[in-house]
């Protein structure tokens, strides 16, 4: 499903060079349920922007799917991966306040040229998956932090992605709202869908199958 | 083809950001709104000064006897100085500019009128034939005075439409029919129209030889009128200038004296007040391609607000699998909108001023319009601007990194 090879990565200001990714080799199999995990600055999210399409990587391969994602892609063929083969959630849910619930679910669907009916109805299959049928009609800032990052996996779900990338996605939960979090992610993974999140905390990376230490832009450590 | 789906996309955005919208809205709603305005009120002034030229000939000449206001080759100041028939037959004979002439007698006070038993009072005055052309009178009814007229010193008379319907009610007939004008009974053998106002339709004209013997007992003329061949203002200028030397050898005054003699020329009057005109079109102008300035600059600031406004929306939808293209076009497409149908209402709401404004008739003031393609062109104008001045921001905010997109607050 995802293969890199020798993945490298700077960050390079007027005065300095920052190596954050140093040669990362990862294999990850389709059906995979991920976690990774290190300090602050090691490189996790780099490393799930580079994964996710959001960012390019200096020099290495990444496969995704067995389609080589080239390091420099053009931002429409960019665009069209990220739309066909991932589903982002974000520590801040990043859902667009004018829109209500199930609109933010749609709007990635939008970019797939579906049409509106079946948008929504779409839509509104996917709120139902994370038990927010009932919220579909309201706006983020209606909704509790657990609430809003449950419509932004159900907008991660809804073009049925290869892959959901999540990065710290109870980061800005408390443990309650976590688990509830937690346990669709669970339940998307025993569906079969592949689910790689960056995460600080221990308790959820042991929910997860696999974990993978980075340390100063290398892996460290890779199992469970 | 008609993307449904991006306008219900845009018509949301719309109404989820009426702040934003309504700000961009404004800047070019007020700049259409102005220019409409000025440059209708701009031609309303042109409509007004040249609806007062229309009325009378424009290469006309107007003598006036005055007072001599400087002595003379002896003679006190204070004289007065009156035209008589003698100086219409030399400004005839040794002026071959001179065309159509025509003294006038303006008879003392209003006269009574009487038709049957109605009775109203009228300005009458003595005139020559060629008043008809000077005045540019049209006859709604019947002939206007002739040479034979006055050389028979028949009583008639020509009225203006007024007096007609006053006498003779909207639909009667005045042609051939006897009024009575101070104790005299005239047959009117015509009734006139003229443009240049209601004032000059409740006169009476009567021939002019009539009027100084029946009623002055001399031949003195209140003024002297007349048509000049089309002339430049320089041609215009000299003859009047001859025609001063002419009168104040003829009756001794001062050819400085100004006030001795009037000598008034149409087409210098009209000179004037085009180059008035034009300076105040100009101001017009000037002011309202500053306003459209104003709705320009206004336009692009908000549209730089809006792309920075948009920033993070514009990174979630990337990560959503927006492509750069998409996103300028969204951005565009929802602005250009906007500059649209703001500069539509601010012409529509502009031409309805000036509708209102049309009823009122003063002097100098007329029919404000606006000729459609400049409001049009000016709307053009604004949203190519709003366009260009989004596009530039769009194009960058479309094209930054995602994840650095969605890190803006
Ligand atoms: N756009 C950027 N420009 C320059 N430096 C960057 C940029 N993004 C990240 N960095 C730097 O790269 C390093 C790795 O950043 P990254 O966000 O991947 O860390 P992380 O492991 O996700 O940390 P955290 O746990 O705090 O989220 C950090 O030192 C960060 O300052
Ligand atoms: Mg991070």
């Amino acid at each position: 499903m995802i293969a890199l090879r020798d993945i490298r990565k700077a960050y390079s200001t007027e005065f300095t060079r920052l190596e954050v990714l140093k040669g990362i080799e990862l294999t990850i199999e389709d059906g995979e349920y991920v976690s990774i995990m290190g300090s602050s600055g090691s490189g996790k999210s780099t490393l799930l922007n580079i994964l996710g399409i959001l960012d390019d990587y200096d020099s290495g391969t990444y496969h995704l799917d067995n389609t080589l994602i080239s390091k420099d892609l053009s931002q429409k063929e960019a665009a069209y991966y990220r739309n066909r083969f991932i589903g982002f959630v974000f520590q801040s849910f990043n859902l667009l306040n004018f829109k209500t619930a199930q609109e933010n679910v749609a709007l990635p669907l939008y970019y797939q040229k579906i049409s509106r009916k079946e948008r929504s109805d779409l839509a509104m299959h996917h709120l139902e998956q994370v038990g927010l049928a009932e919220w579909a009609t309201h706006f983020p800032n209606q909704l509790s932090g657990g609430q809003q990052q449950r419509v932004a996996i159900a907008r991660a779900l809804a073009t049925n992605p290869k892959v959901i990338l999540a990065d710290e996605p109870t980061g800005a939960l408390d443990s309650k709202t976590s688990h509830e979090v937690m346990e669709i992610f669970d339940r998307v993974n025993a569906e079969g869908k592949t689910l790689i999140l960056v995460t600080h905390e221990m308790d959820i990376a042991h929910r997860t199958k696999r974990i993978i230490h980075i340390k100063d832009g290398l892996i460290l450590k890779d199992g469970v | 083809m008609i993307d449904l789906d991006k306008w219900s996309e845009i018509f949301e955005s719309i109404k989820r950001h009426k702040l934003r919208t309504a700000l961009t809205a404004l800047g070019v709603f007020w700049g259409i709104f102005m220019l409409v305005i000025l440059l209708g009120a701009g031609q309303g002034l042109q409509n007004g000064i040249e609806f007062q030229f229309e009325g009378d000939a424009t290469n006309s000449i107007r003598i006036n006897g005055g007072w001599t206001s400087k002595a003379y080759k002896g003679l006190p100041k204070g004289r007065r100085i009156y035209l008589n028939n003698e100086d219409i037959a030399i400004l005839q004979r040794d002026f071959p500019e001179v065309e159509d002439i025509s003294g006038r007698v303006f008879l003392q006070g209003n006269q009574q009128v009487r038709f049957k038993d109605k009775v109203f009072a009228y300005s009458v005055r003595g005139v020559s034939p060629a008043i008809a052309y000077l005045e540019q009178f049209m006859m709604v009814q019947g002939r206007f005075l002739n040479d034979g007229d006055d050389h028979l010193l028949q009583k008639n008379a020509v009225i203006g439409t007024l007096v007609k319907e006053e006498l003779f009610g909207k639909d009667g007939d005045a042609v051939g029919k006897e009024i009575n004008i101070g104790g005299i009974v005239y047959q009117v053998v015509g009734v006139y129209y003229d443009k240049e106002g209601e004032r000059s339709l409740r006169d009476i004209y009567i021939p002019i030889t009539l009027a100084q013997r029946v009623y002055q007992g001399t031949d003195y003329v209140n003024n002297i009128w007349f048509s000049t061949a089309q002339v430049e203002l320089e041609q215009a200028k000299s003859l009047e200038n001859r025609i001063r030397r002419m009168m104040s050898a003829k009756y001794l005054f001062d050819p400085e004296d100004m006030r001795a003699m009037w000598i008034s020329n149409a087409l210098e009057e009209y000179q004037n007040f085009q180059n008035l005109f034009a300076g105040i079109k100009a101001f017009l102008w000037f002011v309202g391609l500053g306003s459209l300035l104003a709705g320009v600059i206004g336009v692009s600031n908000i549209m730089l607000i809006i792309v920075k406004d948009r920033t993070r929306e514009i990174g979630v939808r990337k990560a959503l699998g927006a492509t750069p293209g998409s996103i300028v076009n969204m951005i565009l497409s929802e602005s250009i909108f906007i500059t649209l149908m703001a500069g539509y209402f601010g012409m529509i709401l502009g031409l309805m001023v000036l509708y209102f404004a049309s009823s009122i008739q003063s002097e100098f003031f007329r029919q404000p319009e606006i000729h459609l393609s400049v409001g049009l062109l000016a709307i053009v104008i604004l949203t190519i601007a709003g366009a260009l001045a989004g596009w530039v921001p769009a194009r960058q905010a479309s094209r930054i990194n995602p994840v650095i997109a969605m890190k803006a607050r």
